[in-house]
């Protein structure tokens, strides 16, 4: 069973069909043609009017289905690059795809951006209505929305005010206000929740959470993984321009945190490769501490299978091992392990003292391997293991260190700001007939 | 707590699991097409026109102290000056009746011309903001700027009105001709503008062209010189070519039907009002050229910017 803290999902359709729909997306490809010089005047084609401007093709989306339900709260995520941002562009209309069909069901309103079209010259008026014909409505409803748009974003004694002279926030306030008033059938939201100070962005949570519930069909693209969690029925992982998996948002979430570390692991062992005679000079100094009757060969992290992993996903095992070679004589060392996250604050602390005190006997030319097995409760990040060899009994005759030289990445779809991720089961009960502390003193 | 307890690991899903989620369906409701020219909600096409227009007015209007005054102290200095330059320097003002008011009547026309093309080539590489964040027809960024300049033409043809009766102009029959006047400049200008602010997406330097073309235009228009003067001291051939000249059809006709009766109309000055279907069909030919370039690279501009 797993222990993950969750509210339960909302209920879920048991089969789509057609008409649950509010939009259908079918084999949607988009190609960008980059000319590899640009020309920007006329005399650049006059002077050569038969040469061919070739073109870089740039395949930003290929071959792209799926269906966002009505009253679905719909994630699209993807690293930057995936081309999530097209494929929003395309669902609004901004681009045009060439190839395949989008399909939708009832008015749709973007928010690529809050407050396009704006006008700093202007006052709020102006531009709320502006704005609201922009994203649809009449300037009639628009006007009769500018009361609730001033009362959400706060802003009713700046009304009179240019926007110009508004700090960002209220800029912000205003046009998130203007985004929710339009009441479209599905919204498309692009990662505008990293707006406004804290006090506003809880509000726009808070609206999130309530159109959600309302029944409202939103989708909203973003890398904030957390951010899916919280709010999103089903998710849309995007990966070089392809859809790569449809699922509950967890799932998607794991999956995308797996491919991203792992090709960040995969860029980083390429530039280590580089370094690498650089930074051997730089081991062996590292290594030298320590009285030198072994050495520290290798440190690596090992999954449940026993393959070597460069991340480990929560509440997974994993085990960091040691490659421990001894040049002369030793008895019962004490290996320790310590584990840092990115701010240089131990995470994990263990020693092989905790299990026993007998590690054996090492001759000349031994090679050993020490293993500490854990299961990750560690929050998301990057840790770094670092480990000493210690005589036995004497926490201060180092035999060997080893420090900083290899991380691992933990993996977890959840950031809750924690150092670590603890599974927490929560719940709550009415106690019955509980006295009240006022009858109580009484 | 044994290491057991922390249950199954996260994996993701099988491939046939992922494959059955990304199966396509079938289409509900009106389908999604790219970017376009136009619209089929015209109400909203006209409201976003309107909108724009009227917030850009505004801003001219009382974005400075003197607002509108300045918007006027531009063509009226040019007005004061060529004025004196014609009627003390130069003999032709005072030969000619009416010529004060048929200049600042044609400087009116042209600044018109001059406002609705010149401002057009840049509006939408200047909205890049707008048409690279939100679907809108996006045939409304030029035609907004036509029609802040149409705003400013009405406010100006007052001025003008105003300066004829005090000359002495009386209110003629022949004045219902001028919405067909003002009418055939408006068109003209619409398909410039349309072709302009297409071409500049990809040819930045069609606005200094523009810019020199505008300048020859003023003077090729018999705005400084009645056109009949023009034809006595040209040859038929290059005269037949200022002719093909919208704007100076437009002029010519605007000081026959609004200001001095006594001066040739169009049709007479071209020589037989058949030969004005070639200036008549090169404003239809401009609009449907226009419409059709803006309409082909509607689709793109987003991504071309």
């Amino acid at each position: 069973m797993r222990l993950k803290a969750q509210t339960p999902a909302a209920p879920r359709r048991s089969r789509p069909s057609g008409a649950d729909h509010a939009l259908v997306v079918n084999d949607l490809s988009k190609t960008f043609e980059k000319p590899e010089e640009i020309t920007h005047t006329l005399k650049e084609r006059a002077l050569h009017p038969l040469r061919r401007t070739r073109h870089e093709r740039f395949q930003a989306l290929t071959g792209i289905s799926f269906a966002v339900r009505k009253g679905e709260f719909f994630g699209i995520v993807g690293r930057n690059g995936s081309g999530k941002s097209t494929l929003l562009k395309c669902l609004a209309g901004i681009y045009a795809a060439d190839q395949g069909r989008i399909w939708v069901d009832g008015r749709l309103s973007t928010f690529i951006e809050l407050g396009v079209g704006f006008n700093p010259d202007l006052a709020a008026l102006d531009n709320v209505v502006l704005n609201g014909i922009m994203l649809g409505l009449s300037p009639r409803e628009a006007r009769a929305r500018y009361e609730r748009v001033i009362e959400f974003a706060e802003l009713k004694e700046f009304e009179d005010l240019k926007l110009k002279n508004y700090s960002s926030g209220m800029h912000v306030r205003l046009a998130f206000s203007v985004a929710i008033q339009v009441e479209a059938d599905i919204l498309l939201i692009d990662e505008v929740l990293a707006v406004g100070d804290a006090a506003f962005q809880q509000k726009c949570f808070d609206v999130f959470n309530e159109m959600r519930d309302a029944g409202q069909t939103i989708v909203f693209v973003t890398h904030d993984m957390s951010a899916v969690n919280r709010f999103c029925h089903r998710a849309l992982l995007l990966e070089r321009g392809r859809a790569v998996m449809l699922g509950e948002p967890d799932k998607v979430a794991d999956r995308y945190l797996a491919v991203n570390f792992d090709h960040t692991a995969a860029l980083e062992a390429e530039a280590a490769a580089v370094r690498g005679l650089e930074q051997a000079t730089a081991e062996t100094e590292v290594r030298g501490f320590g009285d030198g009757k072994a050495r520290i060969v290798e440190v690596w992290l090992e999954d449940d299978d026993g393959n070597r992993a460069t991340s480990v996903a929560r509440e997974q095992m994993a085990s960091i091992r040691a490659l421990v070679e001894f040049n002369e004589d030793v008895a019962d060392p004490v290996v320790e392990l310590g584990v840092e996250n990115g701010e240089h604050v131990p995470i994990i602390v263990a020693s092989t003292a905790e299990r026993t005190e007998h590690t054996g006997r090492f001759k000349p030319g031994d090679r050993a391997i020490f293993l500490f097995n854990f299961g990750n409760l560690m929050a998301p990040g990057r840790y770094f293991p670092r480990l000493t060899i210690t005589h036995r009994g004497g926490g201060l005759a180092v035999i060997a260190r080893y420090q900083r030289e290899f991380s691992f990445i933990s993996i977890n779809a959840r950031n809750t700001g924690g150092v670590i991720d603890i599974p927490v089961h929560t719940d709550n009960w009415l106690l019955d007939a509980s006295p009240r502390v006022g009858e109580a003193v009484r | 707590m044994t290491v057991e307890s922390l249950g199954t690991p996260v994996r993701a899903l099988s491939e046939e699991e992922v494959l059955a989620s990304l199966q396509p369906l079938e289409g509900v409701g009106a389908p999604i097409r790219g970017p376009r020219a136009l619209t089929d909600d015209w109400r909203r096409f006209w409201h976003l026109t309107f909108t724009i227009a009227r917030n850009e007015f505004k801003l001219r209007f009382f974005g400075s102290m003197l607002g509108y005054v300045w918007q006027l102290v531009r063509p009226l200095l040019l007005f004061g000056v060529l004025l004196f330059v014609f009627s003390h320097v130069v003999d032709v003002g005072r030969t000619a009746p009416h010529y004060a008011v048929t200049l600042l009547a044609g400087i009116v026309l042209f600044t018109f011309f001059g406002e609705a093309t010149g401002g057009a080539i840049r509006s939408v590489v200047d909205r890049e903001n707008l048409v690279r964040k939100i679907h809108f027809p996006r045939l409304v960024i030029p035609l907004a700027v036509v029609l802040i300049a149409c705003f400013n033409l009405a406010l100006n043809l007052l001025v003008v009105l105003v300066f004829a009766l005090v000359e002495g102009v009386r209110p003629m029959v022949s004045w219902v001709e001028a919405p067909l006047i003002i009418g055939m400049l408006i068109i003209y200008c619409t398909g410039l503008a349309m072709l302009l602010s297409a071409l500049f997406v990809h040819f930045r330097d069609i606005q200094p062209i523009w810019e020199v073309f505008t300048q020859v235009m003023f003077y090729a228009s018999g705005i400084l010189v009645p056109l009949e003067l023009v034809r006595a001291k040209t040859s038929p051939g290059l005269f037949h070519a200022l002719m093909l000249n919208p704007l100076a059809i437009i002029v010519e006709q605007f000081r026959h039907a609004m200001i001095d009766r006594g001066a040739l109309s169009a049709g007479q000055v071209i020589g037989g009002w058949w030969q004005l279907l070639e200036p008549l069909g090169i404003v239809v030919a401009i609009l449907a050229v226009g419409f059709w370039v803006f309409n082909r690279s509607a689709p793109l501009i987003a991504e071309n910017l």
